[in-house]
């Protein structure tokens, strides 16, 4: 018994449906006889048989559209037992054939030629980051292909590894994400850089904060020590809120340009066991309630310390807070970060002999610096800018 | 070369006489060889390429042709297939395209299609290129397109020595050569060394030695930005000239080693921009040499219209050397 | 077979030899028709089924080293020529061991060795070619015949044209064969041709022309004699047009919406092979003995060269690119 099936008519035919049977069971064909009709996207096509014999059995309905190859009908062979008058088709041979492609027409595209890597080959991308944040590329090791340098890899250099995402609790106990020696490197780098690109100014003022202490007694009095207000939190809103006013000191030198930033985001340098320094930013600082600013700040110092603050974090400061605490000294002059424009140091708060309405009497004083940039502002503007961080301060409940 | 001369000697020819000598030399070295195309006999040639080649090599040699482009086109690959060493002359790339079917579906892909047992071992020349206000149905510069055939390689003389030499190397090859020959070419004189014989057919040349920025081009285009590159220095930019002379193959590893070396590339193609020969030459940069890539690269071609007739709207839609100026400096961040 | 003389050999041996040829053909393109169906052939492919007296009664009359050049309903041409039918079904099916290496396939069957200078998928994409082959000739001195077949389609393009010029202007030794079967593809001579007497023009350029019944392969081979004595002797074209008629669909693909069923039927009783074979039997010059004896040789070489075609293998992919040039070396785009 043989089978009688659809036939492929052409490179672009994959279906055809049956219209028309030109024979009928006990009918006898010869080779070449027509025996069915069949329609296609091009039209009604006869189709032939290359099997002699007796129509046996028709397997297939009118009008059903059905795969090239598909059995239509059964014919008996004439003489059924003995070997076919026709030589049936030899064995397929022993590929695995998809219907349509002889196999390893897939063309095996080559490996391609990793790409020679220059020293310090890094994406444009990264040399940018690198370039605005001071990095040395040749520092760096890169992961990118063929061991080039991937922006990814200039982030991590600077002192932040990828935050961990919440979902993967397993991640939580990994060690320290910080390279210090690179962290070093970087801040090298980016603070002779800043030496050698900034004109600095500076400016020193000195500010009565016994309004301020007077406010944080009062507010911290009821609080457990968890939820009390720091004096840093009343600097950095000073100083955000200052900025806000100020745009001169509160944005990016790019491009030989200046371009002020609307959203003041306070970097708050912030110490590491071992040698470190970061300054993350405080998003908004300008708009943050002091008890959310002060507990983002402890997040972030905490984060920082741990190795686990975010790329973001360390890129979007649009001006920078630096204070070295009770044990520091009276004045800070900071260096500028590029491509920031303006750091604000605070020192320590000593007690001094200080004049009020013309009598003298012991005040805690505290100095505030400015290390501005000469291309975006004078000292005119840089004196105004500290003397409303000045007047912040000694109104607290305008903070 | 003489014993105890100082320098070689040289002659005072043009580009176009180059060309004829570099016909005389083929015909006079291989009998196999001839020319065959309109107007190459009686006529000189329509740039007076052939002029007097009739006189001294006959009519079954220097073979006018009826205006038949196809038909001759297919007679040269036939004649080639069998031994023969043609040099079919297609007046200008304008024409060829009533040959592209012969040249594409015939001297293309016989030696591929039929498993090596036919070759088509002849020369093509065709003039081309704008700049003579002919308008548009006499400007185009197709370079480009044929340069995307495999199967065929496609040549672009933009020197006298390139010129003189091409011709030689391109007949020895078993397979098509296309040479294209730029309309603004012929005229151009210069000094050739009397001895001036076969080039190389695959390499690219460093024109001018740079190390700011990577200029890469061919034929007509190659002065041009030549002429950038000088304006270039004298404002402190040291411009890399790269003439690709082999548009197909291109020579990969000479774009590659001037890339990696300035770190900047732009092409200028007198093709249109999109789909040119330019955006072939980006592409593979990008592909070998993108880490040392420290800008965009660019690109001047022609602007995107049919080259139109009066001479300042011709000037203005053909790559110049101000937009090759203009597009370094962009690249150096110097707009 | 080649034939010497001009006069038609009547002799028994070969008017056998020209039907076994005939059927031969025959036979191969209906096995062609069933192994399509079965996609074991696939692509574009045109059978010769009515045609056969022509390359049947032409090509046995060039000399081994004249040139033949072909369209893309060749197979007839390849077998008579005697490129081997083992490479021939090979080439159909796409494997290596192929006349084309496998890379051409029912359209493209190349064969250096018999001087087949391919089939072609362009209409008149060979004339321009075969014009060159017979240039080459006029140079070397060699004498050849060039033999081009072409469809009476290609006379529409501006190819056959430039070559019918290029030959008579230029006196080049091309015997340009027009088998003309009234259809190119879909469109019927009657609406495409403003004259539809092909040979005559032919005679508008100057070259020596006749029509011949294309269903007679006595009368073809005559002609052909004629023909190739005169490109021979004179260098000078060529054109034979032959006139006959295609029993089968264009392509595989075809339902052949633009020709009249009983059309069809009139041809089948005037084809080639029906004709001859009668004409044969009648004259009592074969028996059904000798038929039925060539006819299973036949089958038997066909039953060889599916086998053969069968077992073949694929051309490896890491091939893909050799032979782009002629020089492995030459970069292929990459």
């Amino acid at each position: 018994m043989a089978d009688f099936l659809m036939p492929s008519l052409g490179a672009d035919m994959e279906a055809g449906t049956l219209v028309e049977w030109l024979v009928k069971p006990g009918d006898w064909v010869k080779r070449g006889d027509v025996v069915a009709v069949v329609e296609t996207q091009k039209g009604a096509i006869e189709i032939e048989s290359f099997q002699p014999g007796q129509v046996e059995k028709i397997l297939i309905g009118l009008n059903s559209k059905v795969p090239v190859g598909t059995p239509l009908a059964q014919i008996k062979t004439e003489a059924e037992g003995k070997a076919a008058v026709a030589t049936p088709p030899p064995a397929p041979p022993p590929y695995p054939v998809t219907p349509a492609v002889p196999p390893g027409m897939v063309v095996a595209t080559p490996v391609p030629r990793p790409p020679p890597v220059a020293a310090a080959a890094a994406s444009p991308a990264a040399r940018r980051l690198a370039q605005e944040r001071g990095i040395d590329l040749s520092m760096i090791k890169g992961t990118g292909p063929g061991g080039t340098i991937t922006y990814a890899d200039v982030e991590q250099r600077l002192g932040a590894a990828v935050a961990v995402p919440p979902s993967e609790p397993m991640e939580k106990k990994r060690a320290i994400g910080l390279d210090l020696d690179a962290m070093r490197l970087a801040i090298a780098a980016a603070m002779a850089r800043s030496k050698r690109e900034i004109p600095h100014y500076y400016l020193e003022h000195r500010i009565d904060v016994s309004a301020s202490e007077h406010w944080l007694a009062q507010r911290n009095e009821t609080r457990p020590p968890e939820s009390r207000l720091l004096m840093a939190a009343l600097t950095i809103k000073a100083v955000a809120l200052a900025a806000h006013r100020f745009p001169a000191f509160n944005g990016f030198y790019r491009d030989n340009k200046f371009e002020s930033s609307k959203a003041v985001h306070v970097g708050t340098a912030i110490a590491i066991r071992g040698g470190g320094l970061a300054a993350p930013a405080l998003h908004d600082a300008d708009q943050l309630p002091l008890d959310e600013l002060m507990s983002r700040m402890r997040d972030l110092i905490q984060r920082t310390r741990a190795g686990r603050i975010r790329g973001s974090e360390i890129s979007d400061s649009t001006i920078t807070v630096s204070s070295l605490g009770e044990r520091g000294v009276e004045a800070l002059y900071g260096v500028i970060y590029p491509p920031q424009v303006a750091i604000v140091g605070f020192g320590k708060t000593v007690t001094r002999p200080w004049v009020i309405d013309g009598a003298i009497g012991p005040r805690p004083v505290l100095a505030v610096t400015l290390s501005a940039d000469h291309r975006v502002s004078d000292g005119h503007t840089g004196a105004l800018f500290l003397a409303e961080i000045g007047k912040l301060l000694m109104e607290p409940d305008n903070l | 070369m003489q014993q105890g001369t100082a320098r070689s000697e040289t002659t005072e020819m043009t580009y176009r006489e180059a060309v004829r000598e570099a016909l005389r030399d083929a015909m006079k070295r291989d009998e196999r060889v001839f020319l065959m195309g309109e107007d190459v006999g009686r006529y000189g040639g329509c740039y007076a390429v052939s002029h007097g080649l009739l006189a001294e090599f006959g009519p079954e040699r220097i073979r006018d042709t009826p205006l038949s482009e196809s038909g001759f086109t297919g007679a040269g690959i036939g004649a080639a297939m069998v031994g023969m060493r043609p040099i079919v002359e297609l007046m200008t790339v304008n024409f060829s395209l009533l040959a592209l079917d012969q040249i594409l579906n015939t001297a293309a892909t016989v030696r591929h299609m039929s498993g090596n047992q036919f070759g088509a071992p002849l020369v093509i020349r065709m003039a081309t290129g704008a700049g003579r206000q002919l308008a548009a149905q006499h400007s185009h510069s197709l370079e480009g397109w044929y340069a995307h055939i495999p199967g065929i390689k496609v040549l672009a003389p933009a020197t006298l020595e390139d010129a003189r030499g091409m011709l030689w190397t391109a007949l020895q090859d078993p397979d098509p050569v296309i040479i294209f020959e730029n309309v603004m070419l012929y005229n151009m004189a210069g000094k050739l060394a009397a001895n001036a014989g076969q080039v190389n057919i695959d390499k690219a040349a460093v024109r001018r030695s740079g190390r700011d920025i990577s200029l890469i081009s061919y034929g007509g285009s190659l002065w041009k930005t030549l002429e950038a590159a000088t304006a270039l220095a004298a404002e402190g930019i040291e411009a890399e000239v790269i003439d690709l002379r082999s548009l197909r193959p291109l020579d990969d590893a000479s774009i590659m080693a001037s890339v990696a070396k300035t770190r900047r590339a732009i092409i200028v193609d007198e093709g249109w921009r999109s789909g040119s020969l330019a955006a072939e030459v980006c592409m593979r940069i990008i592909e070998q040499a993108f880490w040392f890539l420290d800008a965009p690269i660019g690109r001047v071609c022609s602007e995107e219209v049919p080259i139109p007739y009066p001479r300042h709207l011709e000037n203005a839609a053909l790559p110049q050397a101000p937009k090759i100026i203009a597009a370094a400096k962009a690249a150096l961040g110097r707009a | 077979m080649t034939v010497s003389t001009d006069k038609p050999h009547l002799s028994r041996d070969h008017m056998l030899d020209l039907l076994k040829q005939m059927v031969r053909i025959r036979r191969f393109e209906d096995k062609c028709v069933e192994l399509y169906t079965q996609e074991k052939i696939r692509g574009f492919m045109h059978v010769y089924d009515g045609e056969e007296a022509i390359a049947v009664g032409v090509i046995p009359v060039l000399e081994k080293r004249d040139r033949i050049v072909a369209t893309y309903r060749e197979h007839g041409h390849a077998l008579v020529r005697g490129v081997p039918m083992t490479k021939v079904m090979a080439e159909m099916y796409g494997k290596q061991e192929g006349c084309s290496r496998g890379r051409g396939g029912s359209m493209h069957l190349f064969d250096a060795a018999t001087n087949f200078h391919g089939g072609n998928a362009i209409v008149g994409g060979g004339l321009p070619l075969a014009v060159g082959l017979a240039l080459a000739d006029h140079m070397q001195g060699n004498n050849l015949v060039i033999a081009c077949f072409f469809g009476e389609g290609a006379v529409a393009e501006g190819e056959f044209h430039e070559s019918l010029n290029l030959a008579a202007l230029w006196g080049l030794p091309v015997l340009f064969v027009c088998e003309n079967n009234l259809y190119a593809m879909g469109t019927a001579l009657a609406i495409s041709e403003s004259e539809t007497d092909i040979q005559h023009k032919a005679t508008c350029y100057r070259i020596a022309s006749e029509a011949v019944d294309g269903m007679d392969v006595v009368a073809v081979e005559a002609a052909a004699r004629r023909a190739v004595h005169a490109v021979r002797e004179s260098h000078k074209p060529y054109f034979l047009e032959c006139r006959t008629y295609r029993l089968r669909a264009h392509s595989m693909f075809d339902p052949q919406l633009y020709r009249d069923k009983g059309e069809i039927e009139v041809w089948r009783h005037k084809e080639p092979i029906v004709r001859f074979q009668e004409w044969l039997q009648a004259n009592q010059m074969i028996h059904q003995d000798d038929v039925s004896r060539l006819e299973s040789e036949i089958d038997a070489e066909i039953a060889e060269a599916v086998a053969f075609a069968e077992a073949g293998t694929w051309e490896p992919v890491e091939q893909l690119t050799r032979f782009t040039y002629a020089d492995p070396a030459v970069p292929t785009g990459r």
